[in-house]
């Protein structure tokens, strides 16, 4: 980072800010004219209930919910959680030379998940998807500030959500690739409050309260508020903007 | 000052400076203004439906907008827009290529049907660049899918190749999308350009607003033209002061970056003002609005001015409206630079905003330089490698690879005179030095793509580059190291097989 040179290459600066009175959190970027109010309520059978070991049930995509209310809104995810860092940008979620694979060819879309976070460095000593597998057996990614920065391509949340991710946590977004993650409806991009990557580890039992908008840590036992993913939830819980069109009848249904 | 010049002037100008340019440049100035808001082309605002004046174009608001809210404003057809607004905008072109063109047509054909139109078949203009000279099977059928689609949607703008072995004999092939889309006459300001590629933003130096969009959402452009668009805030910067020969506008970008960060400018628009931008040439401010992104911004601009409009004279017969920043616009932040000052910088690994100054890493061992893409791999690139090659008489100690961006660059480098060489091209300069051959024009090895590709950093290696991003894996191999540097640095540190600051050579 530009702080850890010595010497300021510019000395020459000089800064004044403006604040304006919006907030412009990336929850609030997706506003749909004809949103109703919010369908998505939690179940509170599934509220702290512990996990079960290591065998804590994947999801394989964000619309597919773990569990269900009776209106059919995913309520709460659960899985094994794996973390990564600052700036993960889209060449370490899916390295370009698996860019050749079309996501909206079914067989390609499977393959890209297996890929999903291949790009890491060999600092991340466990990887997401085993070598061999189609699938991550984490279904919750937990990461730093400006996650998914870098490229537009929609190969990066379609990978991860491919490989069964149901649900980013970061403390922000790169824009394109919070927007790809709603227009696809592949993962959910939650924003926590506070900085969890540095308090969670790979492996860790987590339980995501959509309704709540809260993040338990059962291995660690410990909780976080998310912020809300407003708007852009029944978006993704639809399965993307085109199948949110149609079920909200802003366009014809096919 | 092109906030002084432009007929809405902005409210961040130095009162004294301007004082003093007005009394003692009166004249120049105002001539100036009558070329730049009268330009020959520019016919009437396109909103027949609208009965008033769009307050977007004339600049007579009620309430002050930038240049990046006007020009969403005409897009949705709006008198007044706010940042954080969420509009439904009209698409002026949509650019897309051989890595996100086929999933987004087929996303297009899924959900608007098989026998679906796109919704203006002049409106869409489809640029192989990314995986081109490769064996990789998928590649070559990904540029069939393109080519189909094409055919069938009788697509006006597809720059095609079908000759793998040499590239010169498809004269449609272009290369690199961004300065494809710039030579081709597709950037024009006050318009808006979408592109299934995050360094859409390139086109803001033309003046309009230009953003990377999604697959999902470019197959929703395909079938509607539209796309819901949320107005950004902008974050001015103010460049003054001469800019010094050793510089290049990647040492602009690079120092505002690691200035703001990579996430400094997330979700906003990115002006550049100032005496500094307004000496740019049109490719020198694409540079500048290139890396954008780099920032986590949603788009860059550049005022249109009399630079703007002479490039575009050759190149489009489109009518286009350019809009400027009202003088009590309101802006997030503002940054002020005197360019006068600055040196030559590099981005270290893994990050753009990684800044460091280039002599600071003198002493970093390097294995090769790449010169290339649409940040660094332009005509003005090359030529300003080849000043220094020819400046020092040497040749390099390292591997140089040179890919130009498209094939008149490449056409640029075997007939343009390099300026005080005596005539020679840069590509006889190039060979005098010891590059490589200048490759195949295609976005290259910038981000590393297929195993065969040319120049890919297949081991670990320490490269110097003109490109765009330096994260872990970017060129190829997950422990290469990539210095980001101005074409200037990247010739000197190829002379020297170390991180050299041009001053070396130029002075």
């Amino acid at each position: 980072m530009a702080a850890s040179i010595s010497a300021s290459p510019n000395p020459s600066f000089t800064y004044s800010q403006h604040k304006l009175s919006n907030s412009l959190s990336p929850t609030q970027s997706l506003k749909f004219p004809t949103i109703s109010s919010n369908p998505i309520k939690s179940l509170s059978s599934h509220h702290l209930q512990p996990p079960q070991g290591a065998t804590a049930r994947t999801v394989s995509r964000a619309t597919a919910a773990p569990s269900s209310s009776s209106t059919g809104s995913p309520t709460t995810f659960h899985g094994l959680c794996y973390v990564v860092g600052d700036n993960i940008d889209t060449d370490q979620i899916i390295p370009a030379e698996y860019l050749t694979l079309v996501p909206s060819n079914p067989s390609e879309y499977e393959k890209l998940g297996s890929y999903a976070l291949c790009g890491l460095p060999a600092t991340y000593s466990t990887r997401f998807v085993e070598s061999n597998e189609a699938k991550s057996k984490y279904s919750i990614v937990i990461g730093g500030a400006n996650f998914g920065c870098g490229s537009s391509r929609e190969h990066a949340p379609v990978a991860l959500g491919a490989a069964g991710t149901a649900a980013v946590v970061a403390e922000s977004y790169a824009r394109i690739f919070f927007r790809n993650s709603v227009a696809t409806g592949e993962v959910y991009p939650f924003e926590s409050e506070v900085r969890i990557c540095d308090e969670c580890r790979t492996g860790d039992v987590i339980t995501i309260e959509l309704g709540e908008s809260r993040l338990i840590n059962h291995t660690t036992g410990k909780e976080y508020k998310l912020k809300s993913i407003g708007d852009a939830g029944p978006v993704i819980e639809a399965g993307g903007i085109f199948a949110y069109a149609r079920k909200t009848g802003m366009i014809p249904s096919a | 000052m092109a906030a002084s010049i432009a007929p809405t002037s902005t409210s961040f100008i130095n009162k004294k400076e301007l004082d003093l340019s007005a009394f003692s440049l009166s004249r120049p100035l105002s001539l100036q203004r009558c070329k730049r808001t009268i330009p020959k082309k520019i016919c009437s605002v396109m909103a027949p439906q609208q009965s008033e004046r769009s307050p977007a174009t004339t600049g007579s608001v009620k309430t002050a907008m930038t240049m990046t809210e006007k020009i969403l404003a005409r897009a949705s057809e709006k008198t007044q827009l706010s940042p954080g607004d969420n509009v439904w905008v009209n698409v002026d072109v949509l650019m897309t290529h051989d890595v996100c063109g086929p999933g987004s047509i087929g996303i297009f054909k899924k959900e608007f049907g098989q026998n679906a139109k796109v919704w203006d078949r002049e409106k869409v203009v489809i640029i192989p660049d990314h995986y081109i000279f490769t064996s990789d099977e998928r590649a070559n059928r990904n540029v069939d899918i393109l080519r189909d689609f094409c055919t069938e949607q009788n697509i006006k703008y597809f720059y095609d190749i079908k000759d793998l072995s040499n590239f010169k004999v498809n004269p449609d092939y272009k290369g690199v999308c961004h300065i494809a889309l710039a030579q081709e006459g597709h950037c024009r300001p006050g318009e808006v350009l979408l592109g299934t590629d995050s360094h859409t933003c390139t086109a803001g130096a033309f003046g309009q607003f230009a953003t990377g969009i999604g697959n999902t959402d470019a197959g929703f452009v395909l079938g509607t033209g539209k796309l819901l668009l949320k107005v950004p805030p902008t974050l001015r910067f103010v460049m003054d002061g001469e800019m010094p020969d050793y510089l290049l506008a990647k040492d602009l970008i690079l120092q505002i970056i690691g200035e703001i960060s990579v996430a400094g400018a997330t979700y906003k628009a990115m002006e550049f003002v100032g005496t500094t931008v307004e000496s740019l040439s049109m490719e020198e401010r694409m540079t500048l609005c290139n890396m954008v992104v780099e920032a986590g911004g949603k788009n860059g601009v550049v005022p249109a001015d009399s630079t703007t409009y002479k490039y575009l004279e050759d190149k489009t017969s489109t009518p286009y409206v350019p809009v400027y920043s009202d003088e009590k616009a309101r802006f997030l932040s503002e940054y002020r630079f005197d360019i006068s000052k600055l040196e030559p910088l590099v981005a270290k690994p893994h990050s753009p905003d990684n800044r460091a100054l280039a002599r600071e890493c003198k002493d970093v061992k390097i294995d090769r330089v790449y010169i290339g893409s649409c940040t660094g791999g332009k005509t003005e690139d090359f030529l300003a490698a080849a000043k220094v090659f020819l400046a020092s008489g040497k040749k390099v100690k390292v591997p140089t690879f040179l890919v130009p961006a498209t094939q008149k660059v490449w056409m640029d480098l075997y007939s343009l005179p390099v300026p005080g060489s005596g005539g020679k091209t840069c590509s006889q300069i190039f060979e005098e030095a010891g590059c490589d051959t200048p490759a195949s024009p295609s976005c290259g090895a910038c981000l590393g793509g297929p195993k065969d590709t040319y120049a890919r950093m297949n081991v670990p290696q320490v490269c110097v580059s003109t490109t765009n991003r330096n994260f872990p894996g970017r060129m190829g191999h997950k422990e290469g190291q990539i210095y980001l540097a101005s074409p200037y640095t990247a010739a000197a540190s190829a002379l020297t097989g170390y991180v050299t600051d041009p001053r070396e050579f130029l002075h």
